[in-house]
């Protein structure tokens, strides 16, 4: 099954020639890569590059004109994302993925407690012990570094950087395999994006996850990224390991964009 | 069962079709009753009709009790328990008048029993029919205001949301506070709105030997729960479902199983508990 998908082995997820259309406009025209268990790739480019537009192809958010997207479960062998039953995608999406928001409030739901926001991925796999998923989330809120005594305050009383701190912690509660992240520490000011990076850093070593990360801030794909693809107009220019684009950038605009990093 | 012969043109001083509803309406929200009956819990759209009461007064409840009763039917209406508030009494009249059915206050004698946040305490048998007036179908809608949404939900059996919000209520409150419109999951499948009863009567929606329709006239929803279909209350293992229980029993009747509606009867504040089921009450006196 995994050759008519043109996938290639091993990989976690396969992008294949992923074309998407607005009213006719491009935004990202036939990107194609591979994502190893394990990497973090990073999506760079500036606004409107169409970077947010294939990372919601990527997870099944939006359905792409062409091209196809293949992902390895863990149990059931590779399947076509976009060709799953919508029953399926919601469900991957809820157990093997994550998918952190750069506005923490699309990620959350503020009307309930930071417990009842970490628990609910449990629940909506069938957990019914009141005991059991408050402790989990108790140990969650402690692993993103948010004081035990915050458990049953709202996502509302809370400061920006704890918001996306606590959408990471109910986005790595359920053990996903693959994250996606839009822009995680964006608008956030830099010792607080500073402390997010630290810990986005230690889960992912920690949990072996793998992640797909979309930013504008080369800082960000720096620390974090293995692999790196820059895009501009919705086409990827240049790939590469990241260090390898950021020193020695080929391509004119990855070149510019490197050379706009305000030096301190 | 209803009665499908030509319209009676003298109902009325012949100025409506029998039951009010004209006979088109009533076949299709038949057709919605059927399919609600197949599907059990599901939500059924039907079109709804204006009825010469205002929304919330009971239209979903009234369209369904006049496209299911006949002229052979015993109709009893409660509001609240009660078979003498405004309500059911001017529902009770209505029937009466356009459908020239007999009416009753006693339970056990009606064959379709229209009824407002309360289920009757005496336990119903097989032949009997309950209608309920529904004010808001969708039990996720305060947690997911997109109805494209909870559709969705509901076509996929996501229902962890549900859960968040019991899970929200025992951190706040320490227990599960909500203890009217208690969500129940019907067959094992759907989870359903049982209207605004309260969870005191959750456990008789359960296995009950008679058919519940659940008729809701603004949001254009019919849902139903056939014959001994199982009915659960949602809860977490360690918080199980419980109903609420009274120190007191009934000043008048003495009962200490029924549901009791506390009331104020002087100005030094001197409470007396009554049976909120009149029709129950009065049997036992």
């Amino acid at each position: 099954m995994s050759g008519e998908l043109g996938s290639s082995d091993g990989a976690l997820l396969s992008a294949r020639n992923v074309t998407k259309r607005f009213a006719g406009r491009v935004a990202c025209r036939d990107v194609s890569f591979d994502l190893w268990p394990g990497e973090v790739l990073g999506i760079v480019g500036e606004s409107g590059s169409g970077k947010t537009t294939l990372l919601n192809c990527l997870a099944g958010r939006i359905t792409p004109d062409a091209g196809s997207v293949a992902y390895a479960t863990a149990s059931t062998g590779t399947v076509d994302v976009h060709r799953l039953s919508e029953a399926r995608r919601r469900l991957l999406a809820r157990t093997e993925w994550g998918f952190v928001n750069q506005d923490a409030r699309e990620g959350l739901r503020m009307g309930v407690s930071a417990g009842a926001n970490i628990g609910e991925r449990l629940m909506a796999v069938g957990a019914r012990h009141y005991g059991d998923i408050r402790g989990t989330a108790a140990d969650w809120l402690a692993r993103v570094e948010i004081d035990g005594d915050r458990l049953d305050d709202r996502p509302a009383t809370f400061s920006g950087g704890m918001r996306q701190r606590l959408q990471i912690a109910r986005n790595l509660v359920s053990g996903p395999r693959l994250v996606f992240m839009d822009e995680p520490t964006g608008g956030l000011d830099v010792s607080v994006q500073a402390r997010i990076l630290d810990l986005l850093r230690g889960l992912v070593e920690r949990l072996h996850l793998s992640a797909v990360l979309v930013t504008h801030d080369l800082g960000v794909a720096r620390l974090l990224t293995h692999r790196l693809m820059v895009m501009q107009g919705g086409a990827v220019v240049e790939e590469g390991l990241t260090d390898q684009v950021l020193d020695d950038p080929q391509h004119a605009y990855t070149q510019m964009l490197v050379a706009s990093i305000l030096p301190v | 069962m209803p009665d499908t012969s030509t319209p009676d043109t003298t109902i009325a001083e012949g100025a409506y079709n029998y039951a009010y509803l004209d006979e088109q309406t009533k076949r299709m929200i038949r057709r919605a009753i059927l399919k609600a009956v197949a599907v059990p819990g599901y939500q059924v759209p039907f079109g709804g009709r204006e009825m010469p009461l205002p929304y919330g007064w009971g239209t979903g409840g009234i369209q369904v009790t006049a496209a299911i009763i006949g002229r052979d039917d015993t109709l009893k209406v409660i509001d609240q328990g009660a078979d003498d508030t405004t309500n059911a009494v001017s529902i009770r009249r209505f029937f009466a008048r356009v459908a020239e059915v007999a009416t009753t206050t006693c339970t056990e004698d009606a064959t379709v029993i229209q009824t407002r946040h309360r289920v009757p305490e005496t336990p119903l048998k097989e032949g009997q029919i309950l209608v309920f007036q529904v004010p808001i179908p969708e039990p996720l809608r305060m947690l997911e205001p997109r109805e494209t949404e909870t559709r969705t939900l509901h076509a996929l059996s996501e229902y962890g949301v549900m859960q968040v919000s019991l899970y929200e209520s025992i951190a706040r409150h320490g227990r599960i506070s909500k203890s009217y419109n208690y969500p129940v999951m019907v067959n094992g499948r759907y989870i359903m709105s049982p209207s605004p009863i309260p969870k005191f009567d959750n456990p008789k929606l359960d296995r009950s030997p008679a058919l519940q329709l659940y008729g809701a006239g603004r949001e254009k929803r019919i849902y139903a729960v056939p014959p001994h279909t199982p009915v659960k209350s949602l809860d977490f293992d360690d918080h199980p479902f419980e109903v609420e229980h009274w120190s007191e029993c009934c000043a008048l009747c003495g009962s200490k199983e029924s549901f009791l509606d506390e009331m104020i009867v002087d100005d030094a504040g001197k409470r007396l508990f009554v049976c909120s089921d009149t029709d129950y009450c009065e049997g036992r006196r």
